[in-house]
């Protein structure tokens, strides 16, 4: 064989220009390396879905190799005992195979069932970053909207998935879902009776559970996931109000290196924490709940944790039924459970356009809002999360009541008066501390940070030294303009006091000594 | 590419041999709109101790990250992982699960700490500002877009063939439908599936009132449930105790003497009608009429039965009503003899069991609620 002459740099340069030679990618691809990205930690909240997602579709995978999506009856006979001999489905067979019989099976389904949770949460979690910065306004209204979308396709995707093992608890959920949708006015019964086959559980379910879990909502999801992370990038990513930061630009650094190691690295401590703790934590133990039968069901049943405020929600409704005899019911699950869920949907989806409505503002935002700024906004979203909270709580309240000794129907009866009632008083609160903070910057902007020192002028009167932030006027007030970026609070926060020593177990050396140096010579 | 020879000022000569690699680079830089605010190396002397420390730290997280993965696949293939009955902590199978998730977590952790302080500690420390050509395209742009929009329209005819218009919305509207139109497939008439349970004798038990069994299928006698207990019974029936009648499930229970003497005085006129207790015998579905879950707790001590989903919560002495949480209607009764010493039901139950639906026969027992 003859040996290849010249450099690996020159073999390179030779493989890129056959390729571009094919593919003309000179131009794309230094525009993709340079693009630059606005660097902050809440800017990485959404890859932790993003992250959960791929890992979702590996695990997922894997599970679908053991996993057999029927409810044909079947005698249990594999090794797990107590369960010997008992009849069950051969989903919930499987399942428990996958437990027991597979050798690795279990962490795969733990880090599947984690990995959704952490999935549902860091979508949460971004959704709150998004609102409360505004940076769902013009131009990326339409990604908003999309994630909206994809949380509850993700929320559907996790209950169906859930679904499928067709243990006693999932089937409980299931049967909580029948009953919601036979509310349905006029179509309940035939909803009903389409999803399942005829009468509930039948022996269907399962199967159509399984290629809706497997193929139309991943596939949506990932068509949606890809246009969201697409309209992040071809719109570019917002950012904070900052020295140099525009409206017209982004300050940041190179997608190559900096921000693709910074993500793959993410990427890779996402999946080893999922992994940890699939390895280390139980979940969804679905053996000792057993299968799924019609009459059993035991205390401290809970869906997983994004469907527990619907649960909560039906549980402090009250008992309220329209009748209108003989031959019209709506059934006060309707209202909790249809009704609250599609507003669930629909308000979300619509908040850009309310808000649009009142402030009158059609311009294009790049730069974030600090929440404190837009007071309304910060009090609704506090107003939701009060709401969805005390659902999640009431949607436990068994466990609470038991855990703390406390009467379940007054956990009701709390759950029931707090929902109405706490919401309202946490907006009003949330607007007072917005303005509170405002009016704190305007403060320091006008008067200087506290120093902490304090005089006394020849009459004996104490004073605080405030440090003025810009060169005073003559009575000592600066008149600095807000910005919209945070204002320093602290003198640290201006370099007075750098930082104390670096280094864990001893000190190391670093380049801000330098600068330290520098201060305490006194500049 | 003649445009380029003639430079406009700081735009620098490509052909220039001259030109430093980063001197290249930054001309791609300030064609994609982007200018270096700040851009230095991270350690000011290439090689000084610091920066070999760091390389050391990183090189190590991978090796790291290298041996554990390694362990990852050694235990997956040699460790213990047979489940063979309820284990101790001693059992090298209990800590399978756990080893695996160490080891992966903690090989995944090591690569990705490498990475990540190979970018925070060792990649050079910049900051750029990139244009962001905010807002639609240029009005050239979409001047040309709308001519060459409104051409193929033109030339399709759209506006001058409306006919041709109407027509192909027409045919492919039905079209549509013929798409979704298999999935009618899942269209089944729910006929009284919400109304008939495994009880009803017509239809499960060729006319003959059906029995009372435990789910082992042991027919029930009235002396298995003692004073104050109660137990689930379904209907014996081929397949009585399976999901195949998941309405039937019922709740027998033995009342005291007082709460039965309760029991009575409060009993709707259609249970009177039909005597439905049995001595001090009652039974109740199981099925609670909120959204179906079995609201299967019995207090003794109340006389409630609770139902663990939404906490609904019935008064056993009173017809079962709902007296807390969502619910809002009873759990209805299954109608008791006794035949040949074993319990049966008389008929099935009179209202139908399970969640409420928009036309479900309302009684007038319970509209009196």
């Amino acid at each position: 064989m003859k040996r290849r002459k010249g450099t690996s740099q020159s073999m390179m340069t030779k493989a890129g220009g056959e390729l571009d030679d094919r593919f003309k990618l000179a131009g794309p691809t230094r525009v993709l390396m340079n693009k630059v990205f606005p660097d902050h930690w809440s800017f990485l909240l959404g890859e932790i879905a993003l992250f959960s997602f791929v890992l979702l579709l590996l695990t997922g995978t894997f599970l679908a190799l053991f996993f057999d999506p029927s409810m044909a009856h079947v005698t249990y006979e594999g090794s797990y005992v107590p369960l010997q001999g008992v009849g069950m489905s051969k989903a919930y067979e499987s399942t428990l195979d996958i437990s027991f019989e597979v050798r690795g099976g279990l962490i795969m389904r733990q880090m599947h069932h984690w990995a959704t949770l952490l999935f549902m949460a860091s979508i949460l979690v971004h959704m709150m970053r998004i609102f409360f910065t505004g940076a769902f306004r013009a131009p990326r209204e339409t990604n908003w909207l999309i994630g909206i979308l994809l949380f509850w396709l993700g929320f559907f995707e996790g209950f169906i998935g859930y679904s499928l093992p067709d243990d006693g608890l999932s089937g409980t959920g299931l049967r909580i879902a029948e009953g919601m949708t036979e509310s349905l006015p006029f179509l309940g019964p035939w909803v009903s009776a389409a999803l399942f086959g005829g009468q509930f559980p039948g022996d269907e379910v399962i199967a159509r559970f399984y290629i809706i879990h497997v193929f139309l909502l991943p596939l949506a999801l990932l068509a949606l996931i890809t246009i969201h992370i697409g309209l992040v990038f071809a719109q570019k990513h917002t950012q904070w109000p900052g020295p140099g930061r525009t409206e017209h630009n982004v300050v940041g650094f190179r997608m190559f290196p900096n921000y693709v190691m910074k993500q793959v690295g993410f990427m890779l401590v996402v999946w080893g924490v999922v992994a940890a703790m699939a390895g280390l934590f139980q979940i969804n133990p679905v053996w000792l709940f057993g299968p799924y039968e019609a009459s059993v069901v035991s205390s401290a049943s809970q869906p997983d944790f994004y469907v527990m405020y619907l649960d909560g929600l039906i549980r402090l409704f009250p008992a309220w039924e329209l009748r209108i005899p003989p031959y019209f019911t709506l059934p006060g699950v309707f209202w909790p459970g249809i009704v609250a869920m599609g507003l669930s949907v629909l308000l979300p989806l619509a908040y850009p356009a309310i808000e649009r409505r009142f402030t009158k503002d059609r311009a294009h935002h790049n730069l974030l809002q600090r929440p404190r700024d837009f007071p309304a906004r910060t009090g609704v979203g506090v107003m939701v999360i009060v709401f969805w909270v005390i659902g999640v709580v009431s949607g436990g309240n068994d466990v609470f009541a038991q855990a703390f000794n406390i009467s379940l129907n007054a956990m009701t009866w709390a759950g029931r008066i707090g929902i109405v009632v706490l919401p309202i008083v946490a907006y009003y609160l949330t607007y007072r501390i917005c303005l509170g903070l405002q009016q704190h910057d305007r403060e320091i902007l006008a008067h200087g940070l506290e120093t902490g020192v304090l005089m006394r002028d020849p009459e004996g009167r104490f004073y605080e030294v405030h440090q003025p932030l810009a060169e005073p006027d003559e009575h000592g007030h600066t008149d600095l303009e807000y910005s919209g970026a945070p204002v320093p609070k602290k003198m640290n926060r201006v370099g007075a006091l750098p930082p104390a020593e670096k280094g864990f177990f001893k000190s190391v050396e670093s380049s801000d000594d330098d600068r330290r140096d520098e201060l305490e010579a006194g500049r | 590419m003649s445009a380029h020879n003639e430079n406009q000022p700081g735009e620098p000569d490509l052909n220039d041999p001259k030109l430093s690699r980063f001197e290249v680079y930054r001309e791609g830089l300030r064609r994609d709109g982007i200018e270096i605010i700040h851009y230095e190396p991270r350690f000011g002397r290439p090689g000084t101790g610091a920066e070999k420390r760091m390389e050391r730290i990183v090189g190590g997280m991978f090796l790291g990250a290298g041996l554990f993965a390694t362990l990852f696949v050694a235990a997956y293939i040699f460790w213990p992982w047979e489940y063979e009955g309820a284990a101790t902590l001693s059992d090298p199978e209990t800590w399978y699960t756990p080893i695996l998730g160490i080891t992966l977590g903690l090989s995944l952790l090591l690569f990705a700490f490498g990475v990540l302080t190979w970018a925070k500690k060792l990649l050079p420390v910049e900051e750029l500002v990139q244009d962001r050509h905010d807002g639609g395209s240029a009005r050239d742009d979409r001047r040309i877009a709308e001519s060459t929009v409104d051409t193929v329209a033109d030339d399709m005819g759209l506006k001058r063939r409306p006919f041709l218009v109407k027509a192909a919305l027409l045919g492919a509207a039905p079209l549509g439908l013929a798409a979704v139109a298999p999935l009618g497939g899942l269209i089944k008439d729910p006929g009284d599936m919400l109304t008939v349970t495994g009880w009803n004798a017509e239809r499960y038990n060729d006319g003959n009132p059906v029995r009372l069994m435990l789910k082992d299928g042991a027919m029930v006698r009235p002396d298995m449930v003692s004073v104050g207990g109660q137990i689930t019974v379904f209907p014996a029936i081929e397949a009585g105790a399976s999901n195949e009648y998941p309405t039937a499930p019922a709740l027998l229970i033995h009342l005291r003497e007082q709460d039965a003497a309760t029991l009575r005085e409060n009993l709707y006129p259609m249970y009177q009608d039909v005597d439905a207790l049995w001595g001090n015998f009652v039974a109740y579905s199981k099925i609670c009429t909120h959204v179906g879950c079995p609201a299967s707790l019995y207090e003794q001590q109340s006389q409630r039965l609770l139902c663990p989903c939404h906490q609904s919560q019935f008064n056993v002495v009173d017809n079962a009503a709902p007296i807390f949480g969502p619910a809002t209607r009873h759990l209805p009764m299954l109608p008791l003899d006794v035949e040949d010493g074993y319990f049966i039901a008389t008929s099935d139950f009179l209202v139908p069991p399970g969640p409420a639906y928009w036309n479900r026969p309302s009684l007038p027992e319970e509209d009196e609620q």
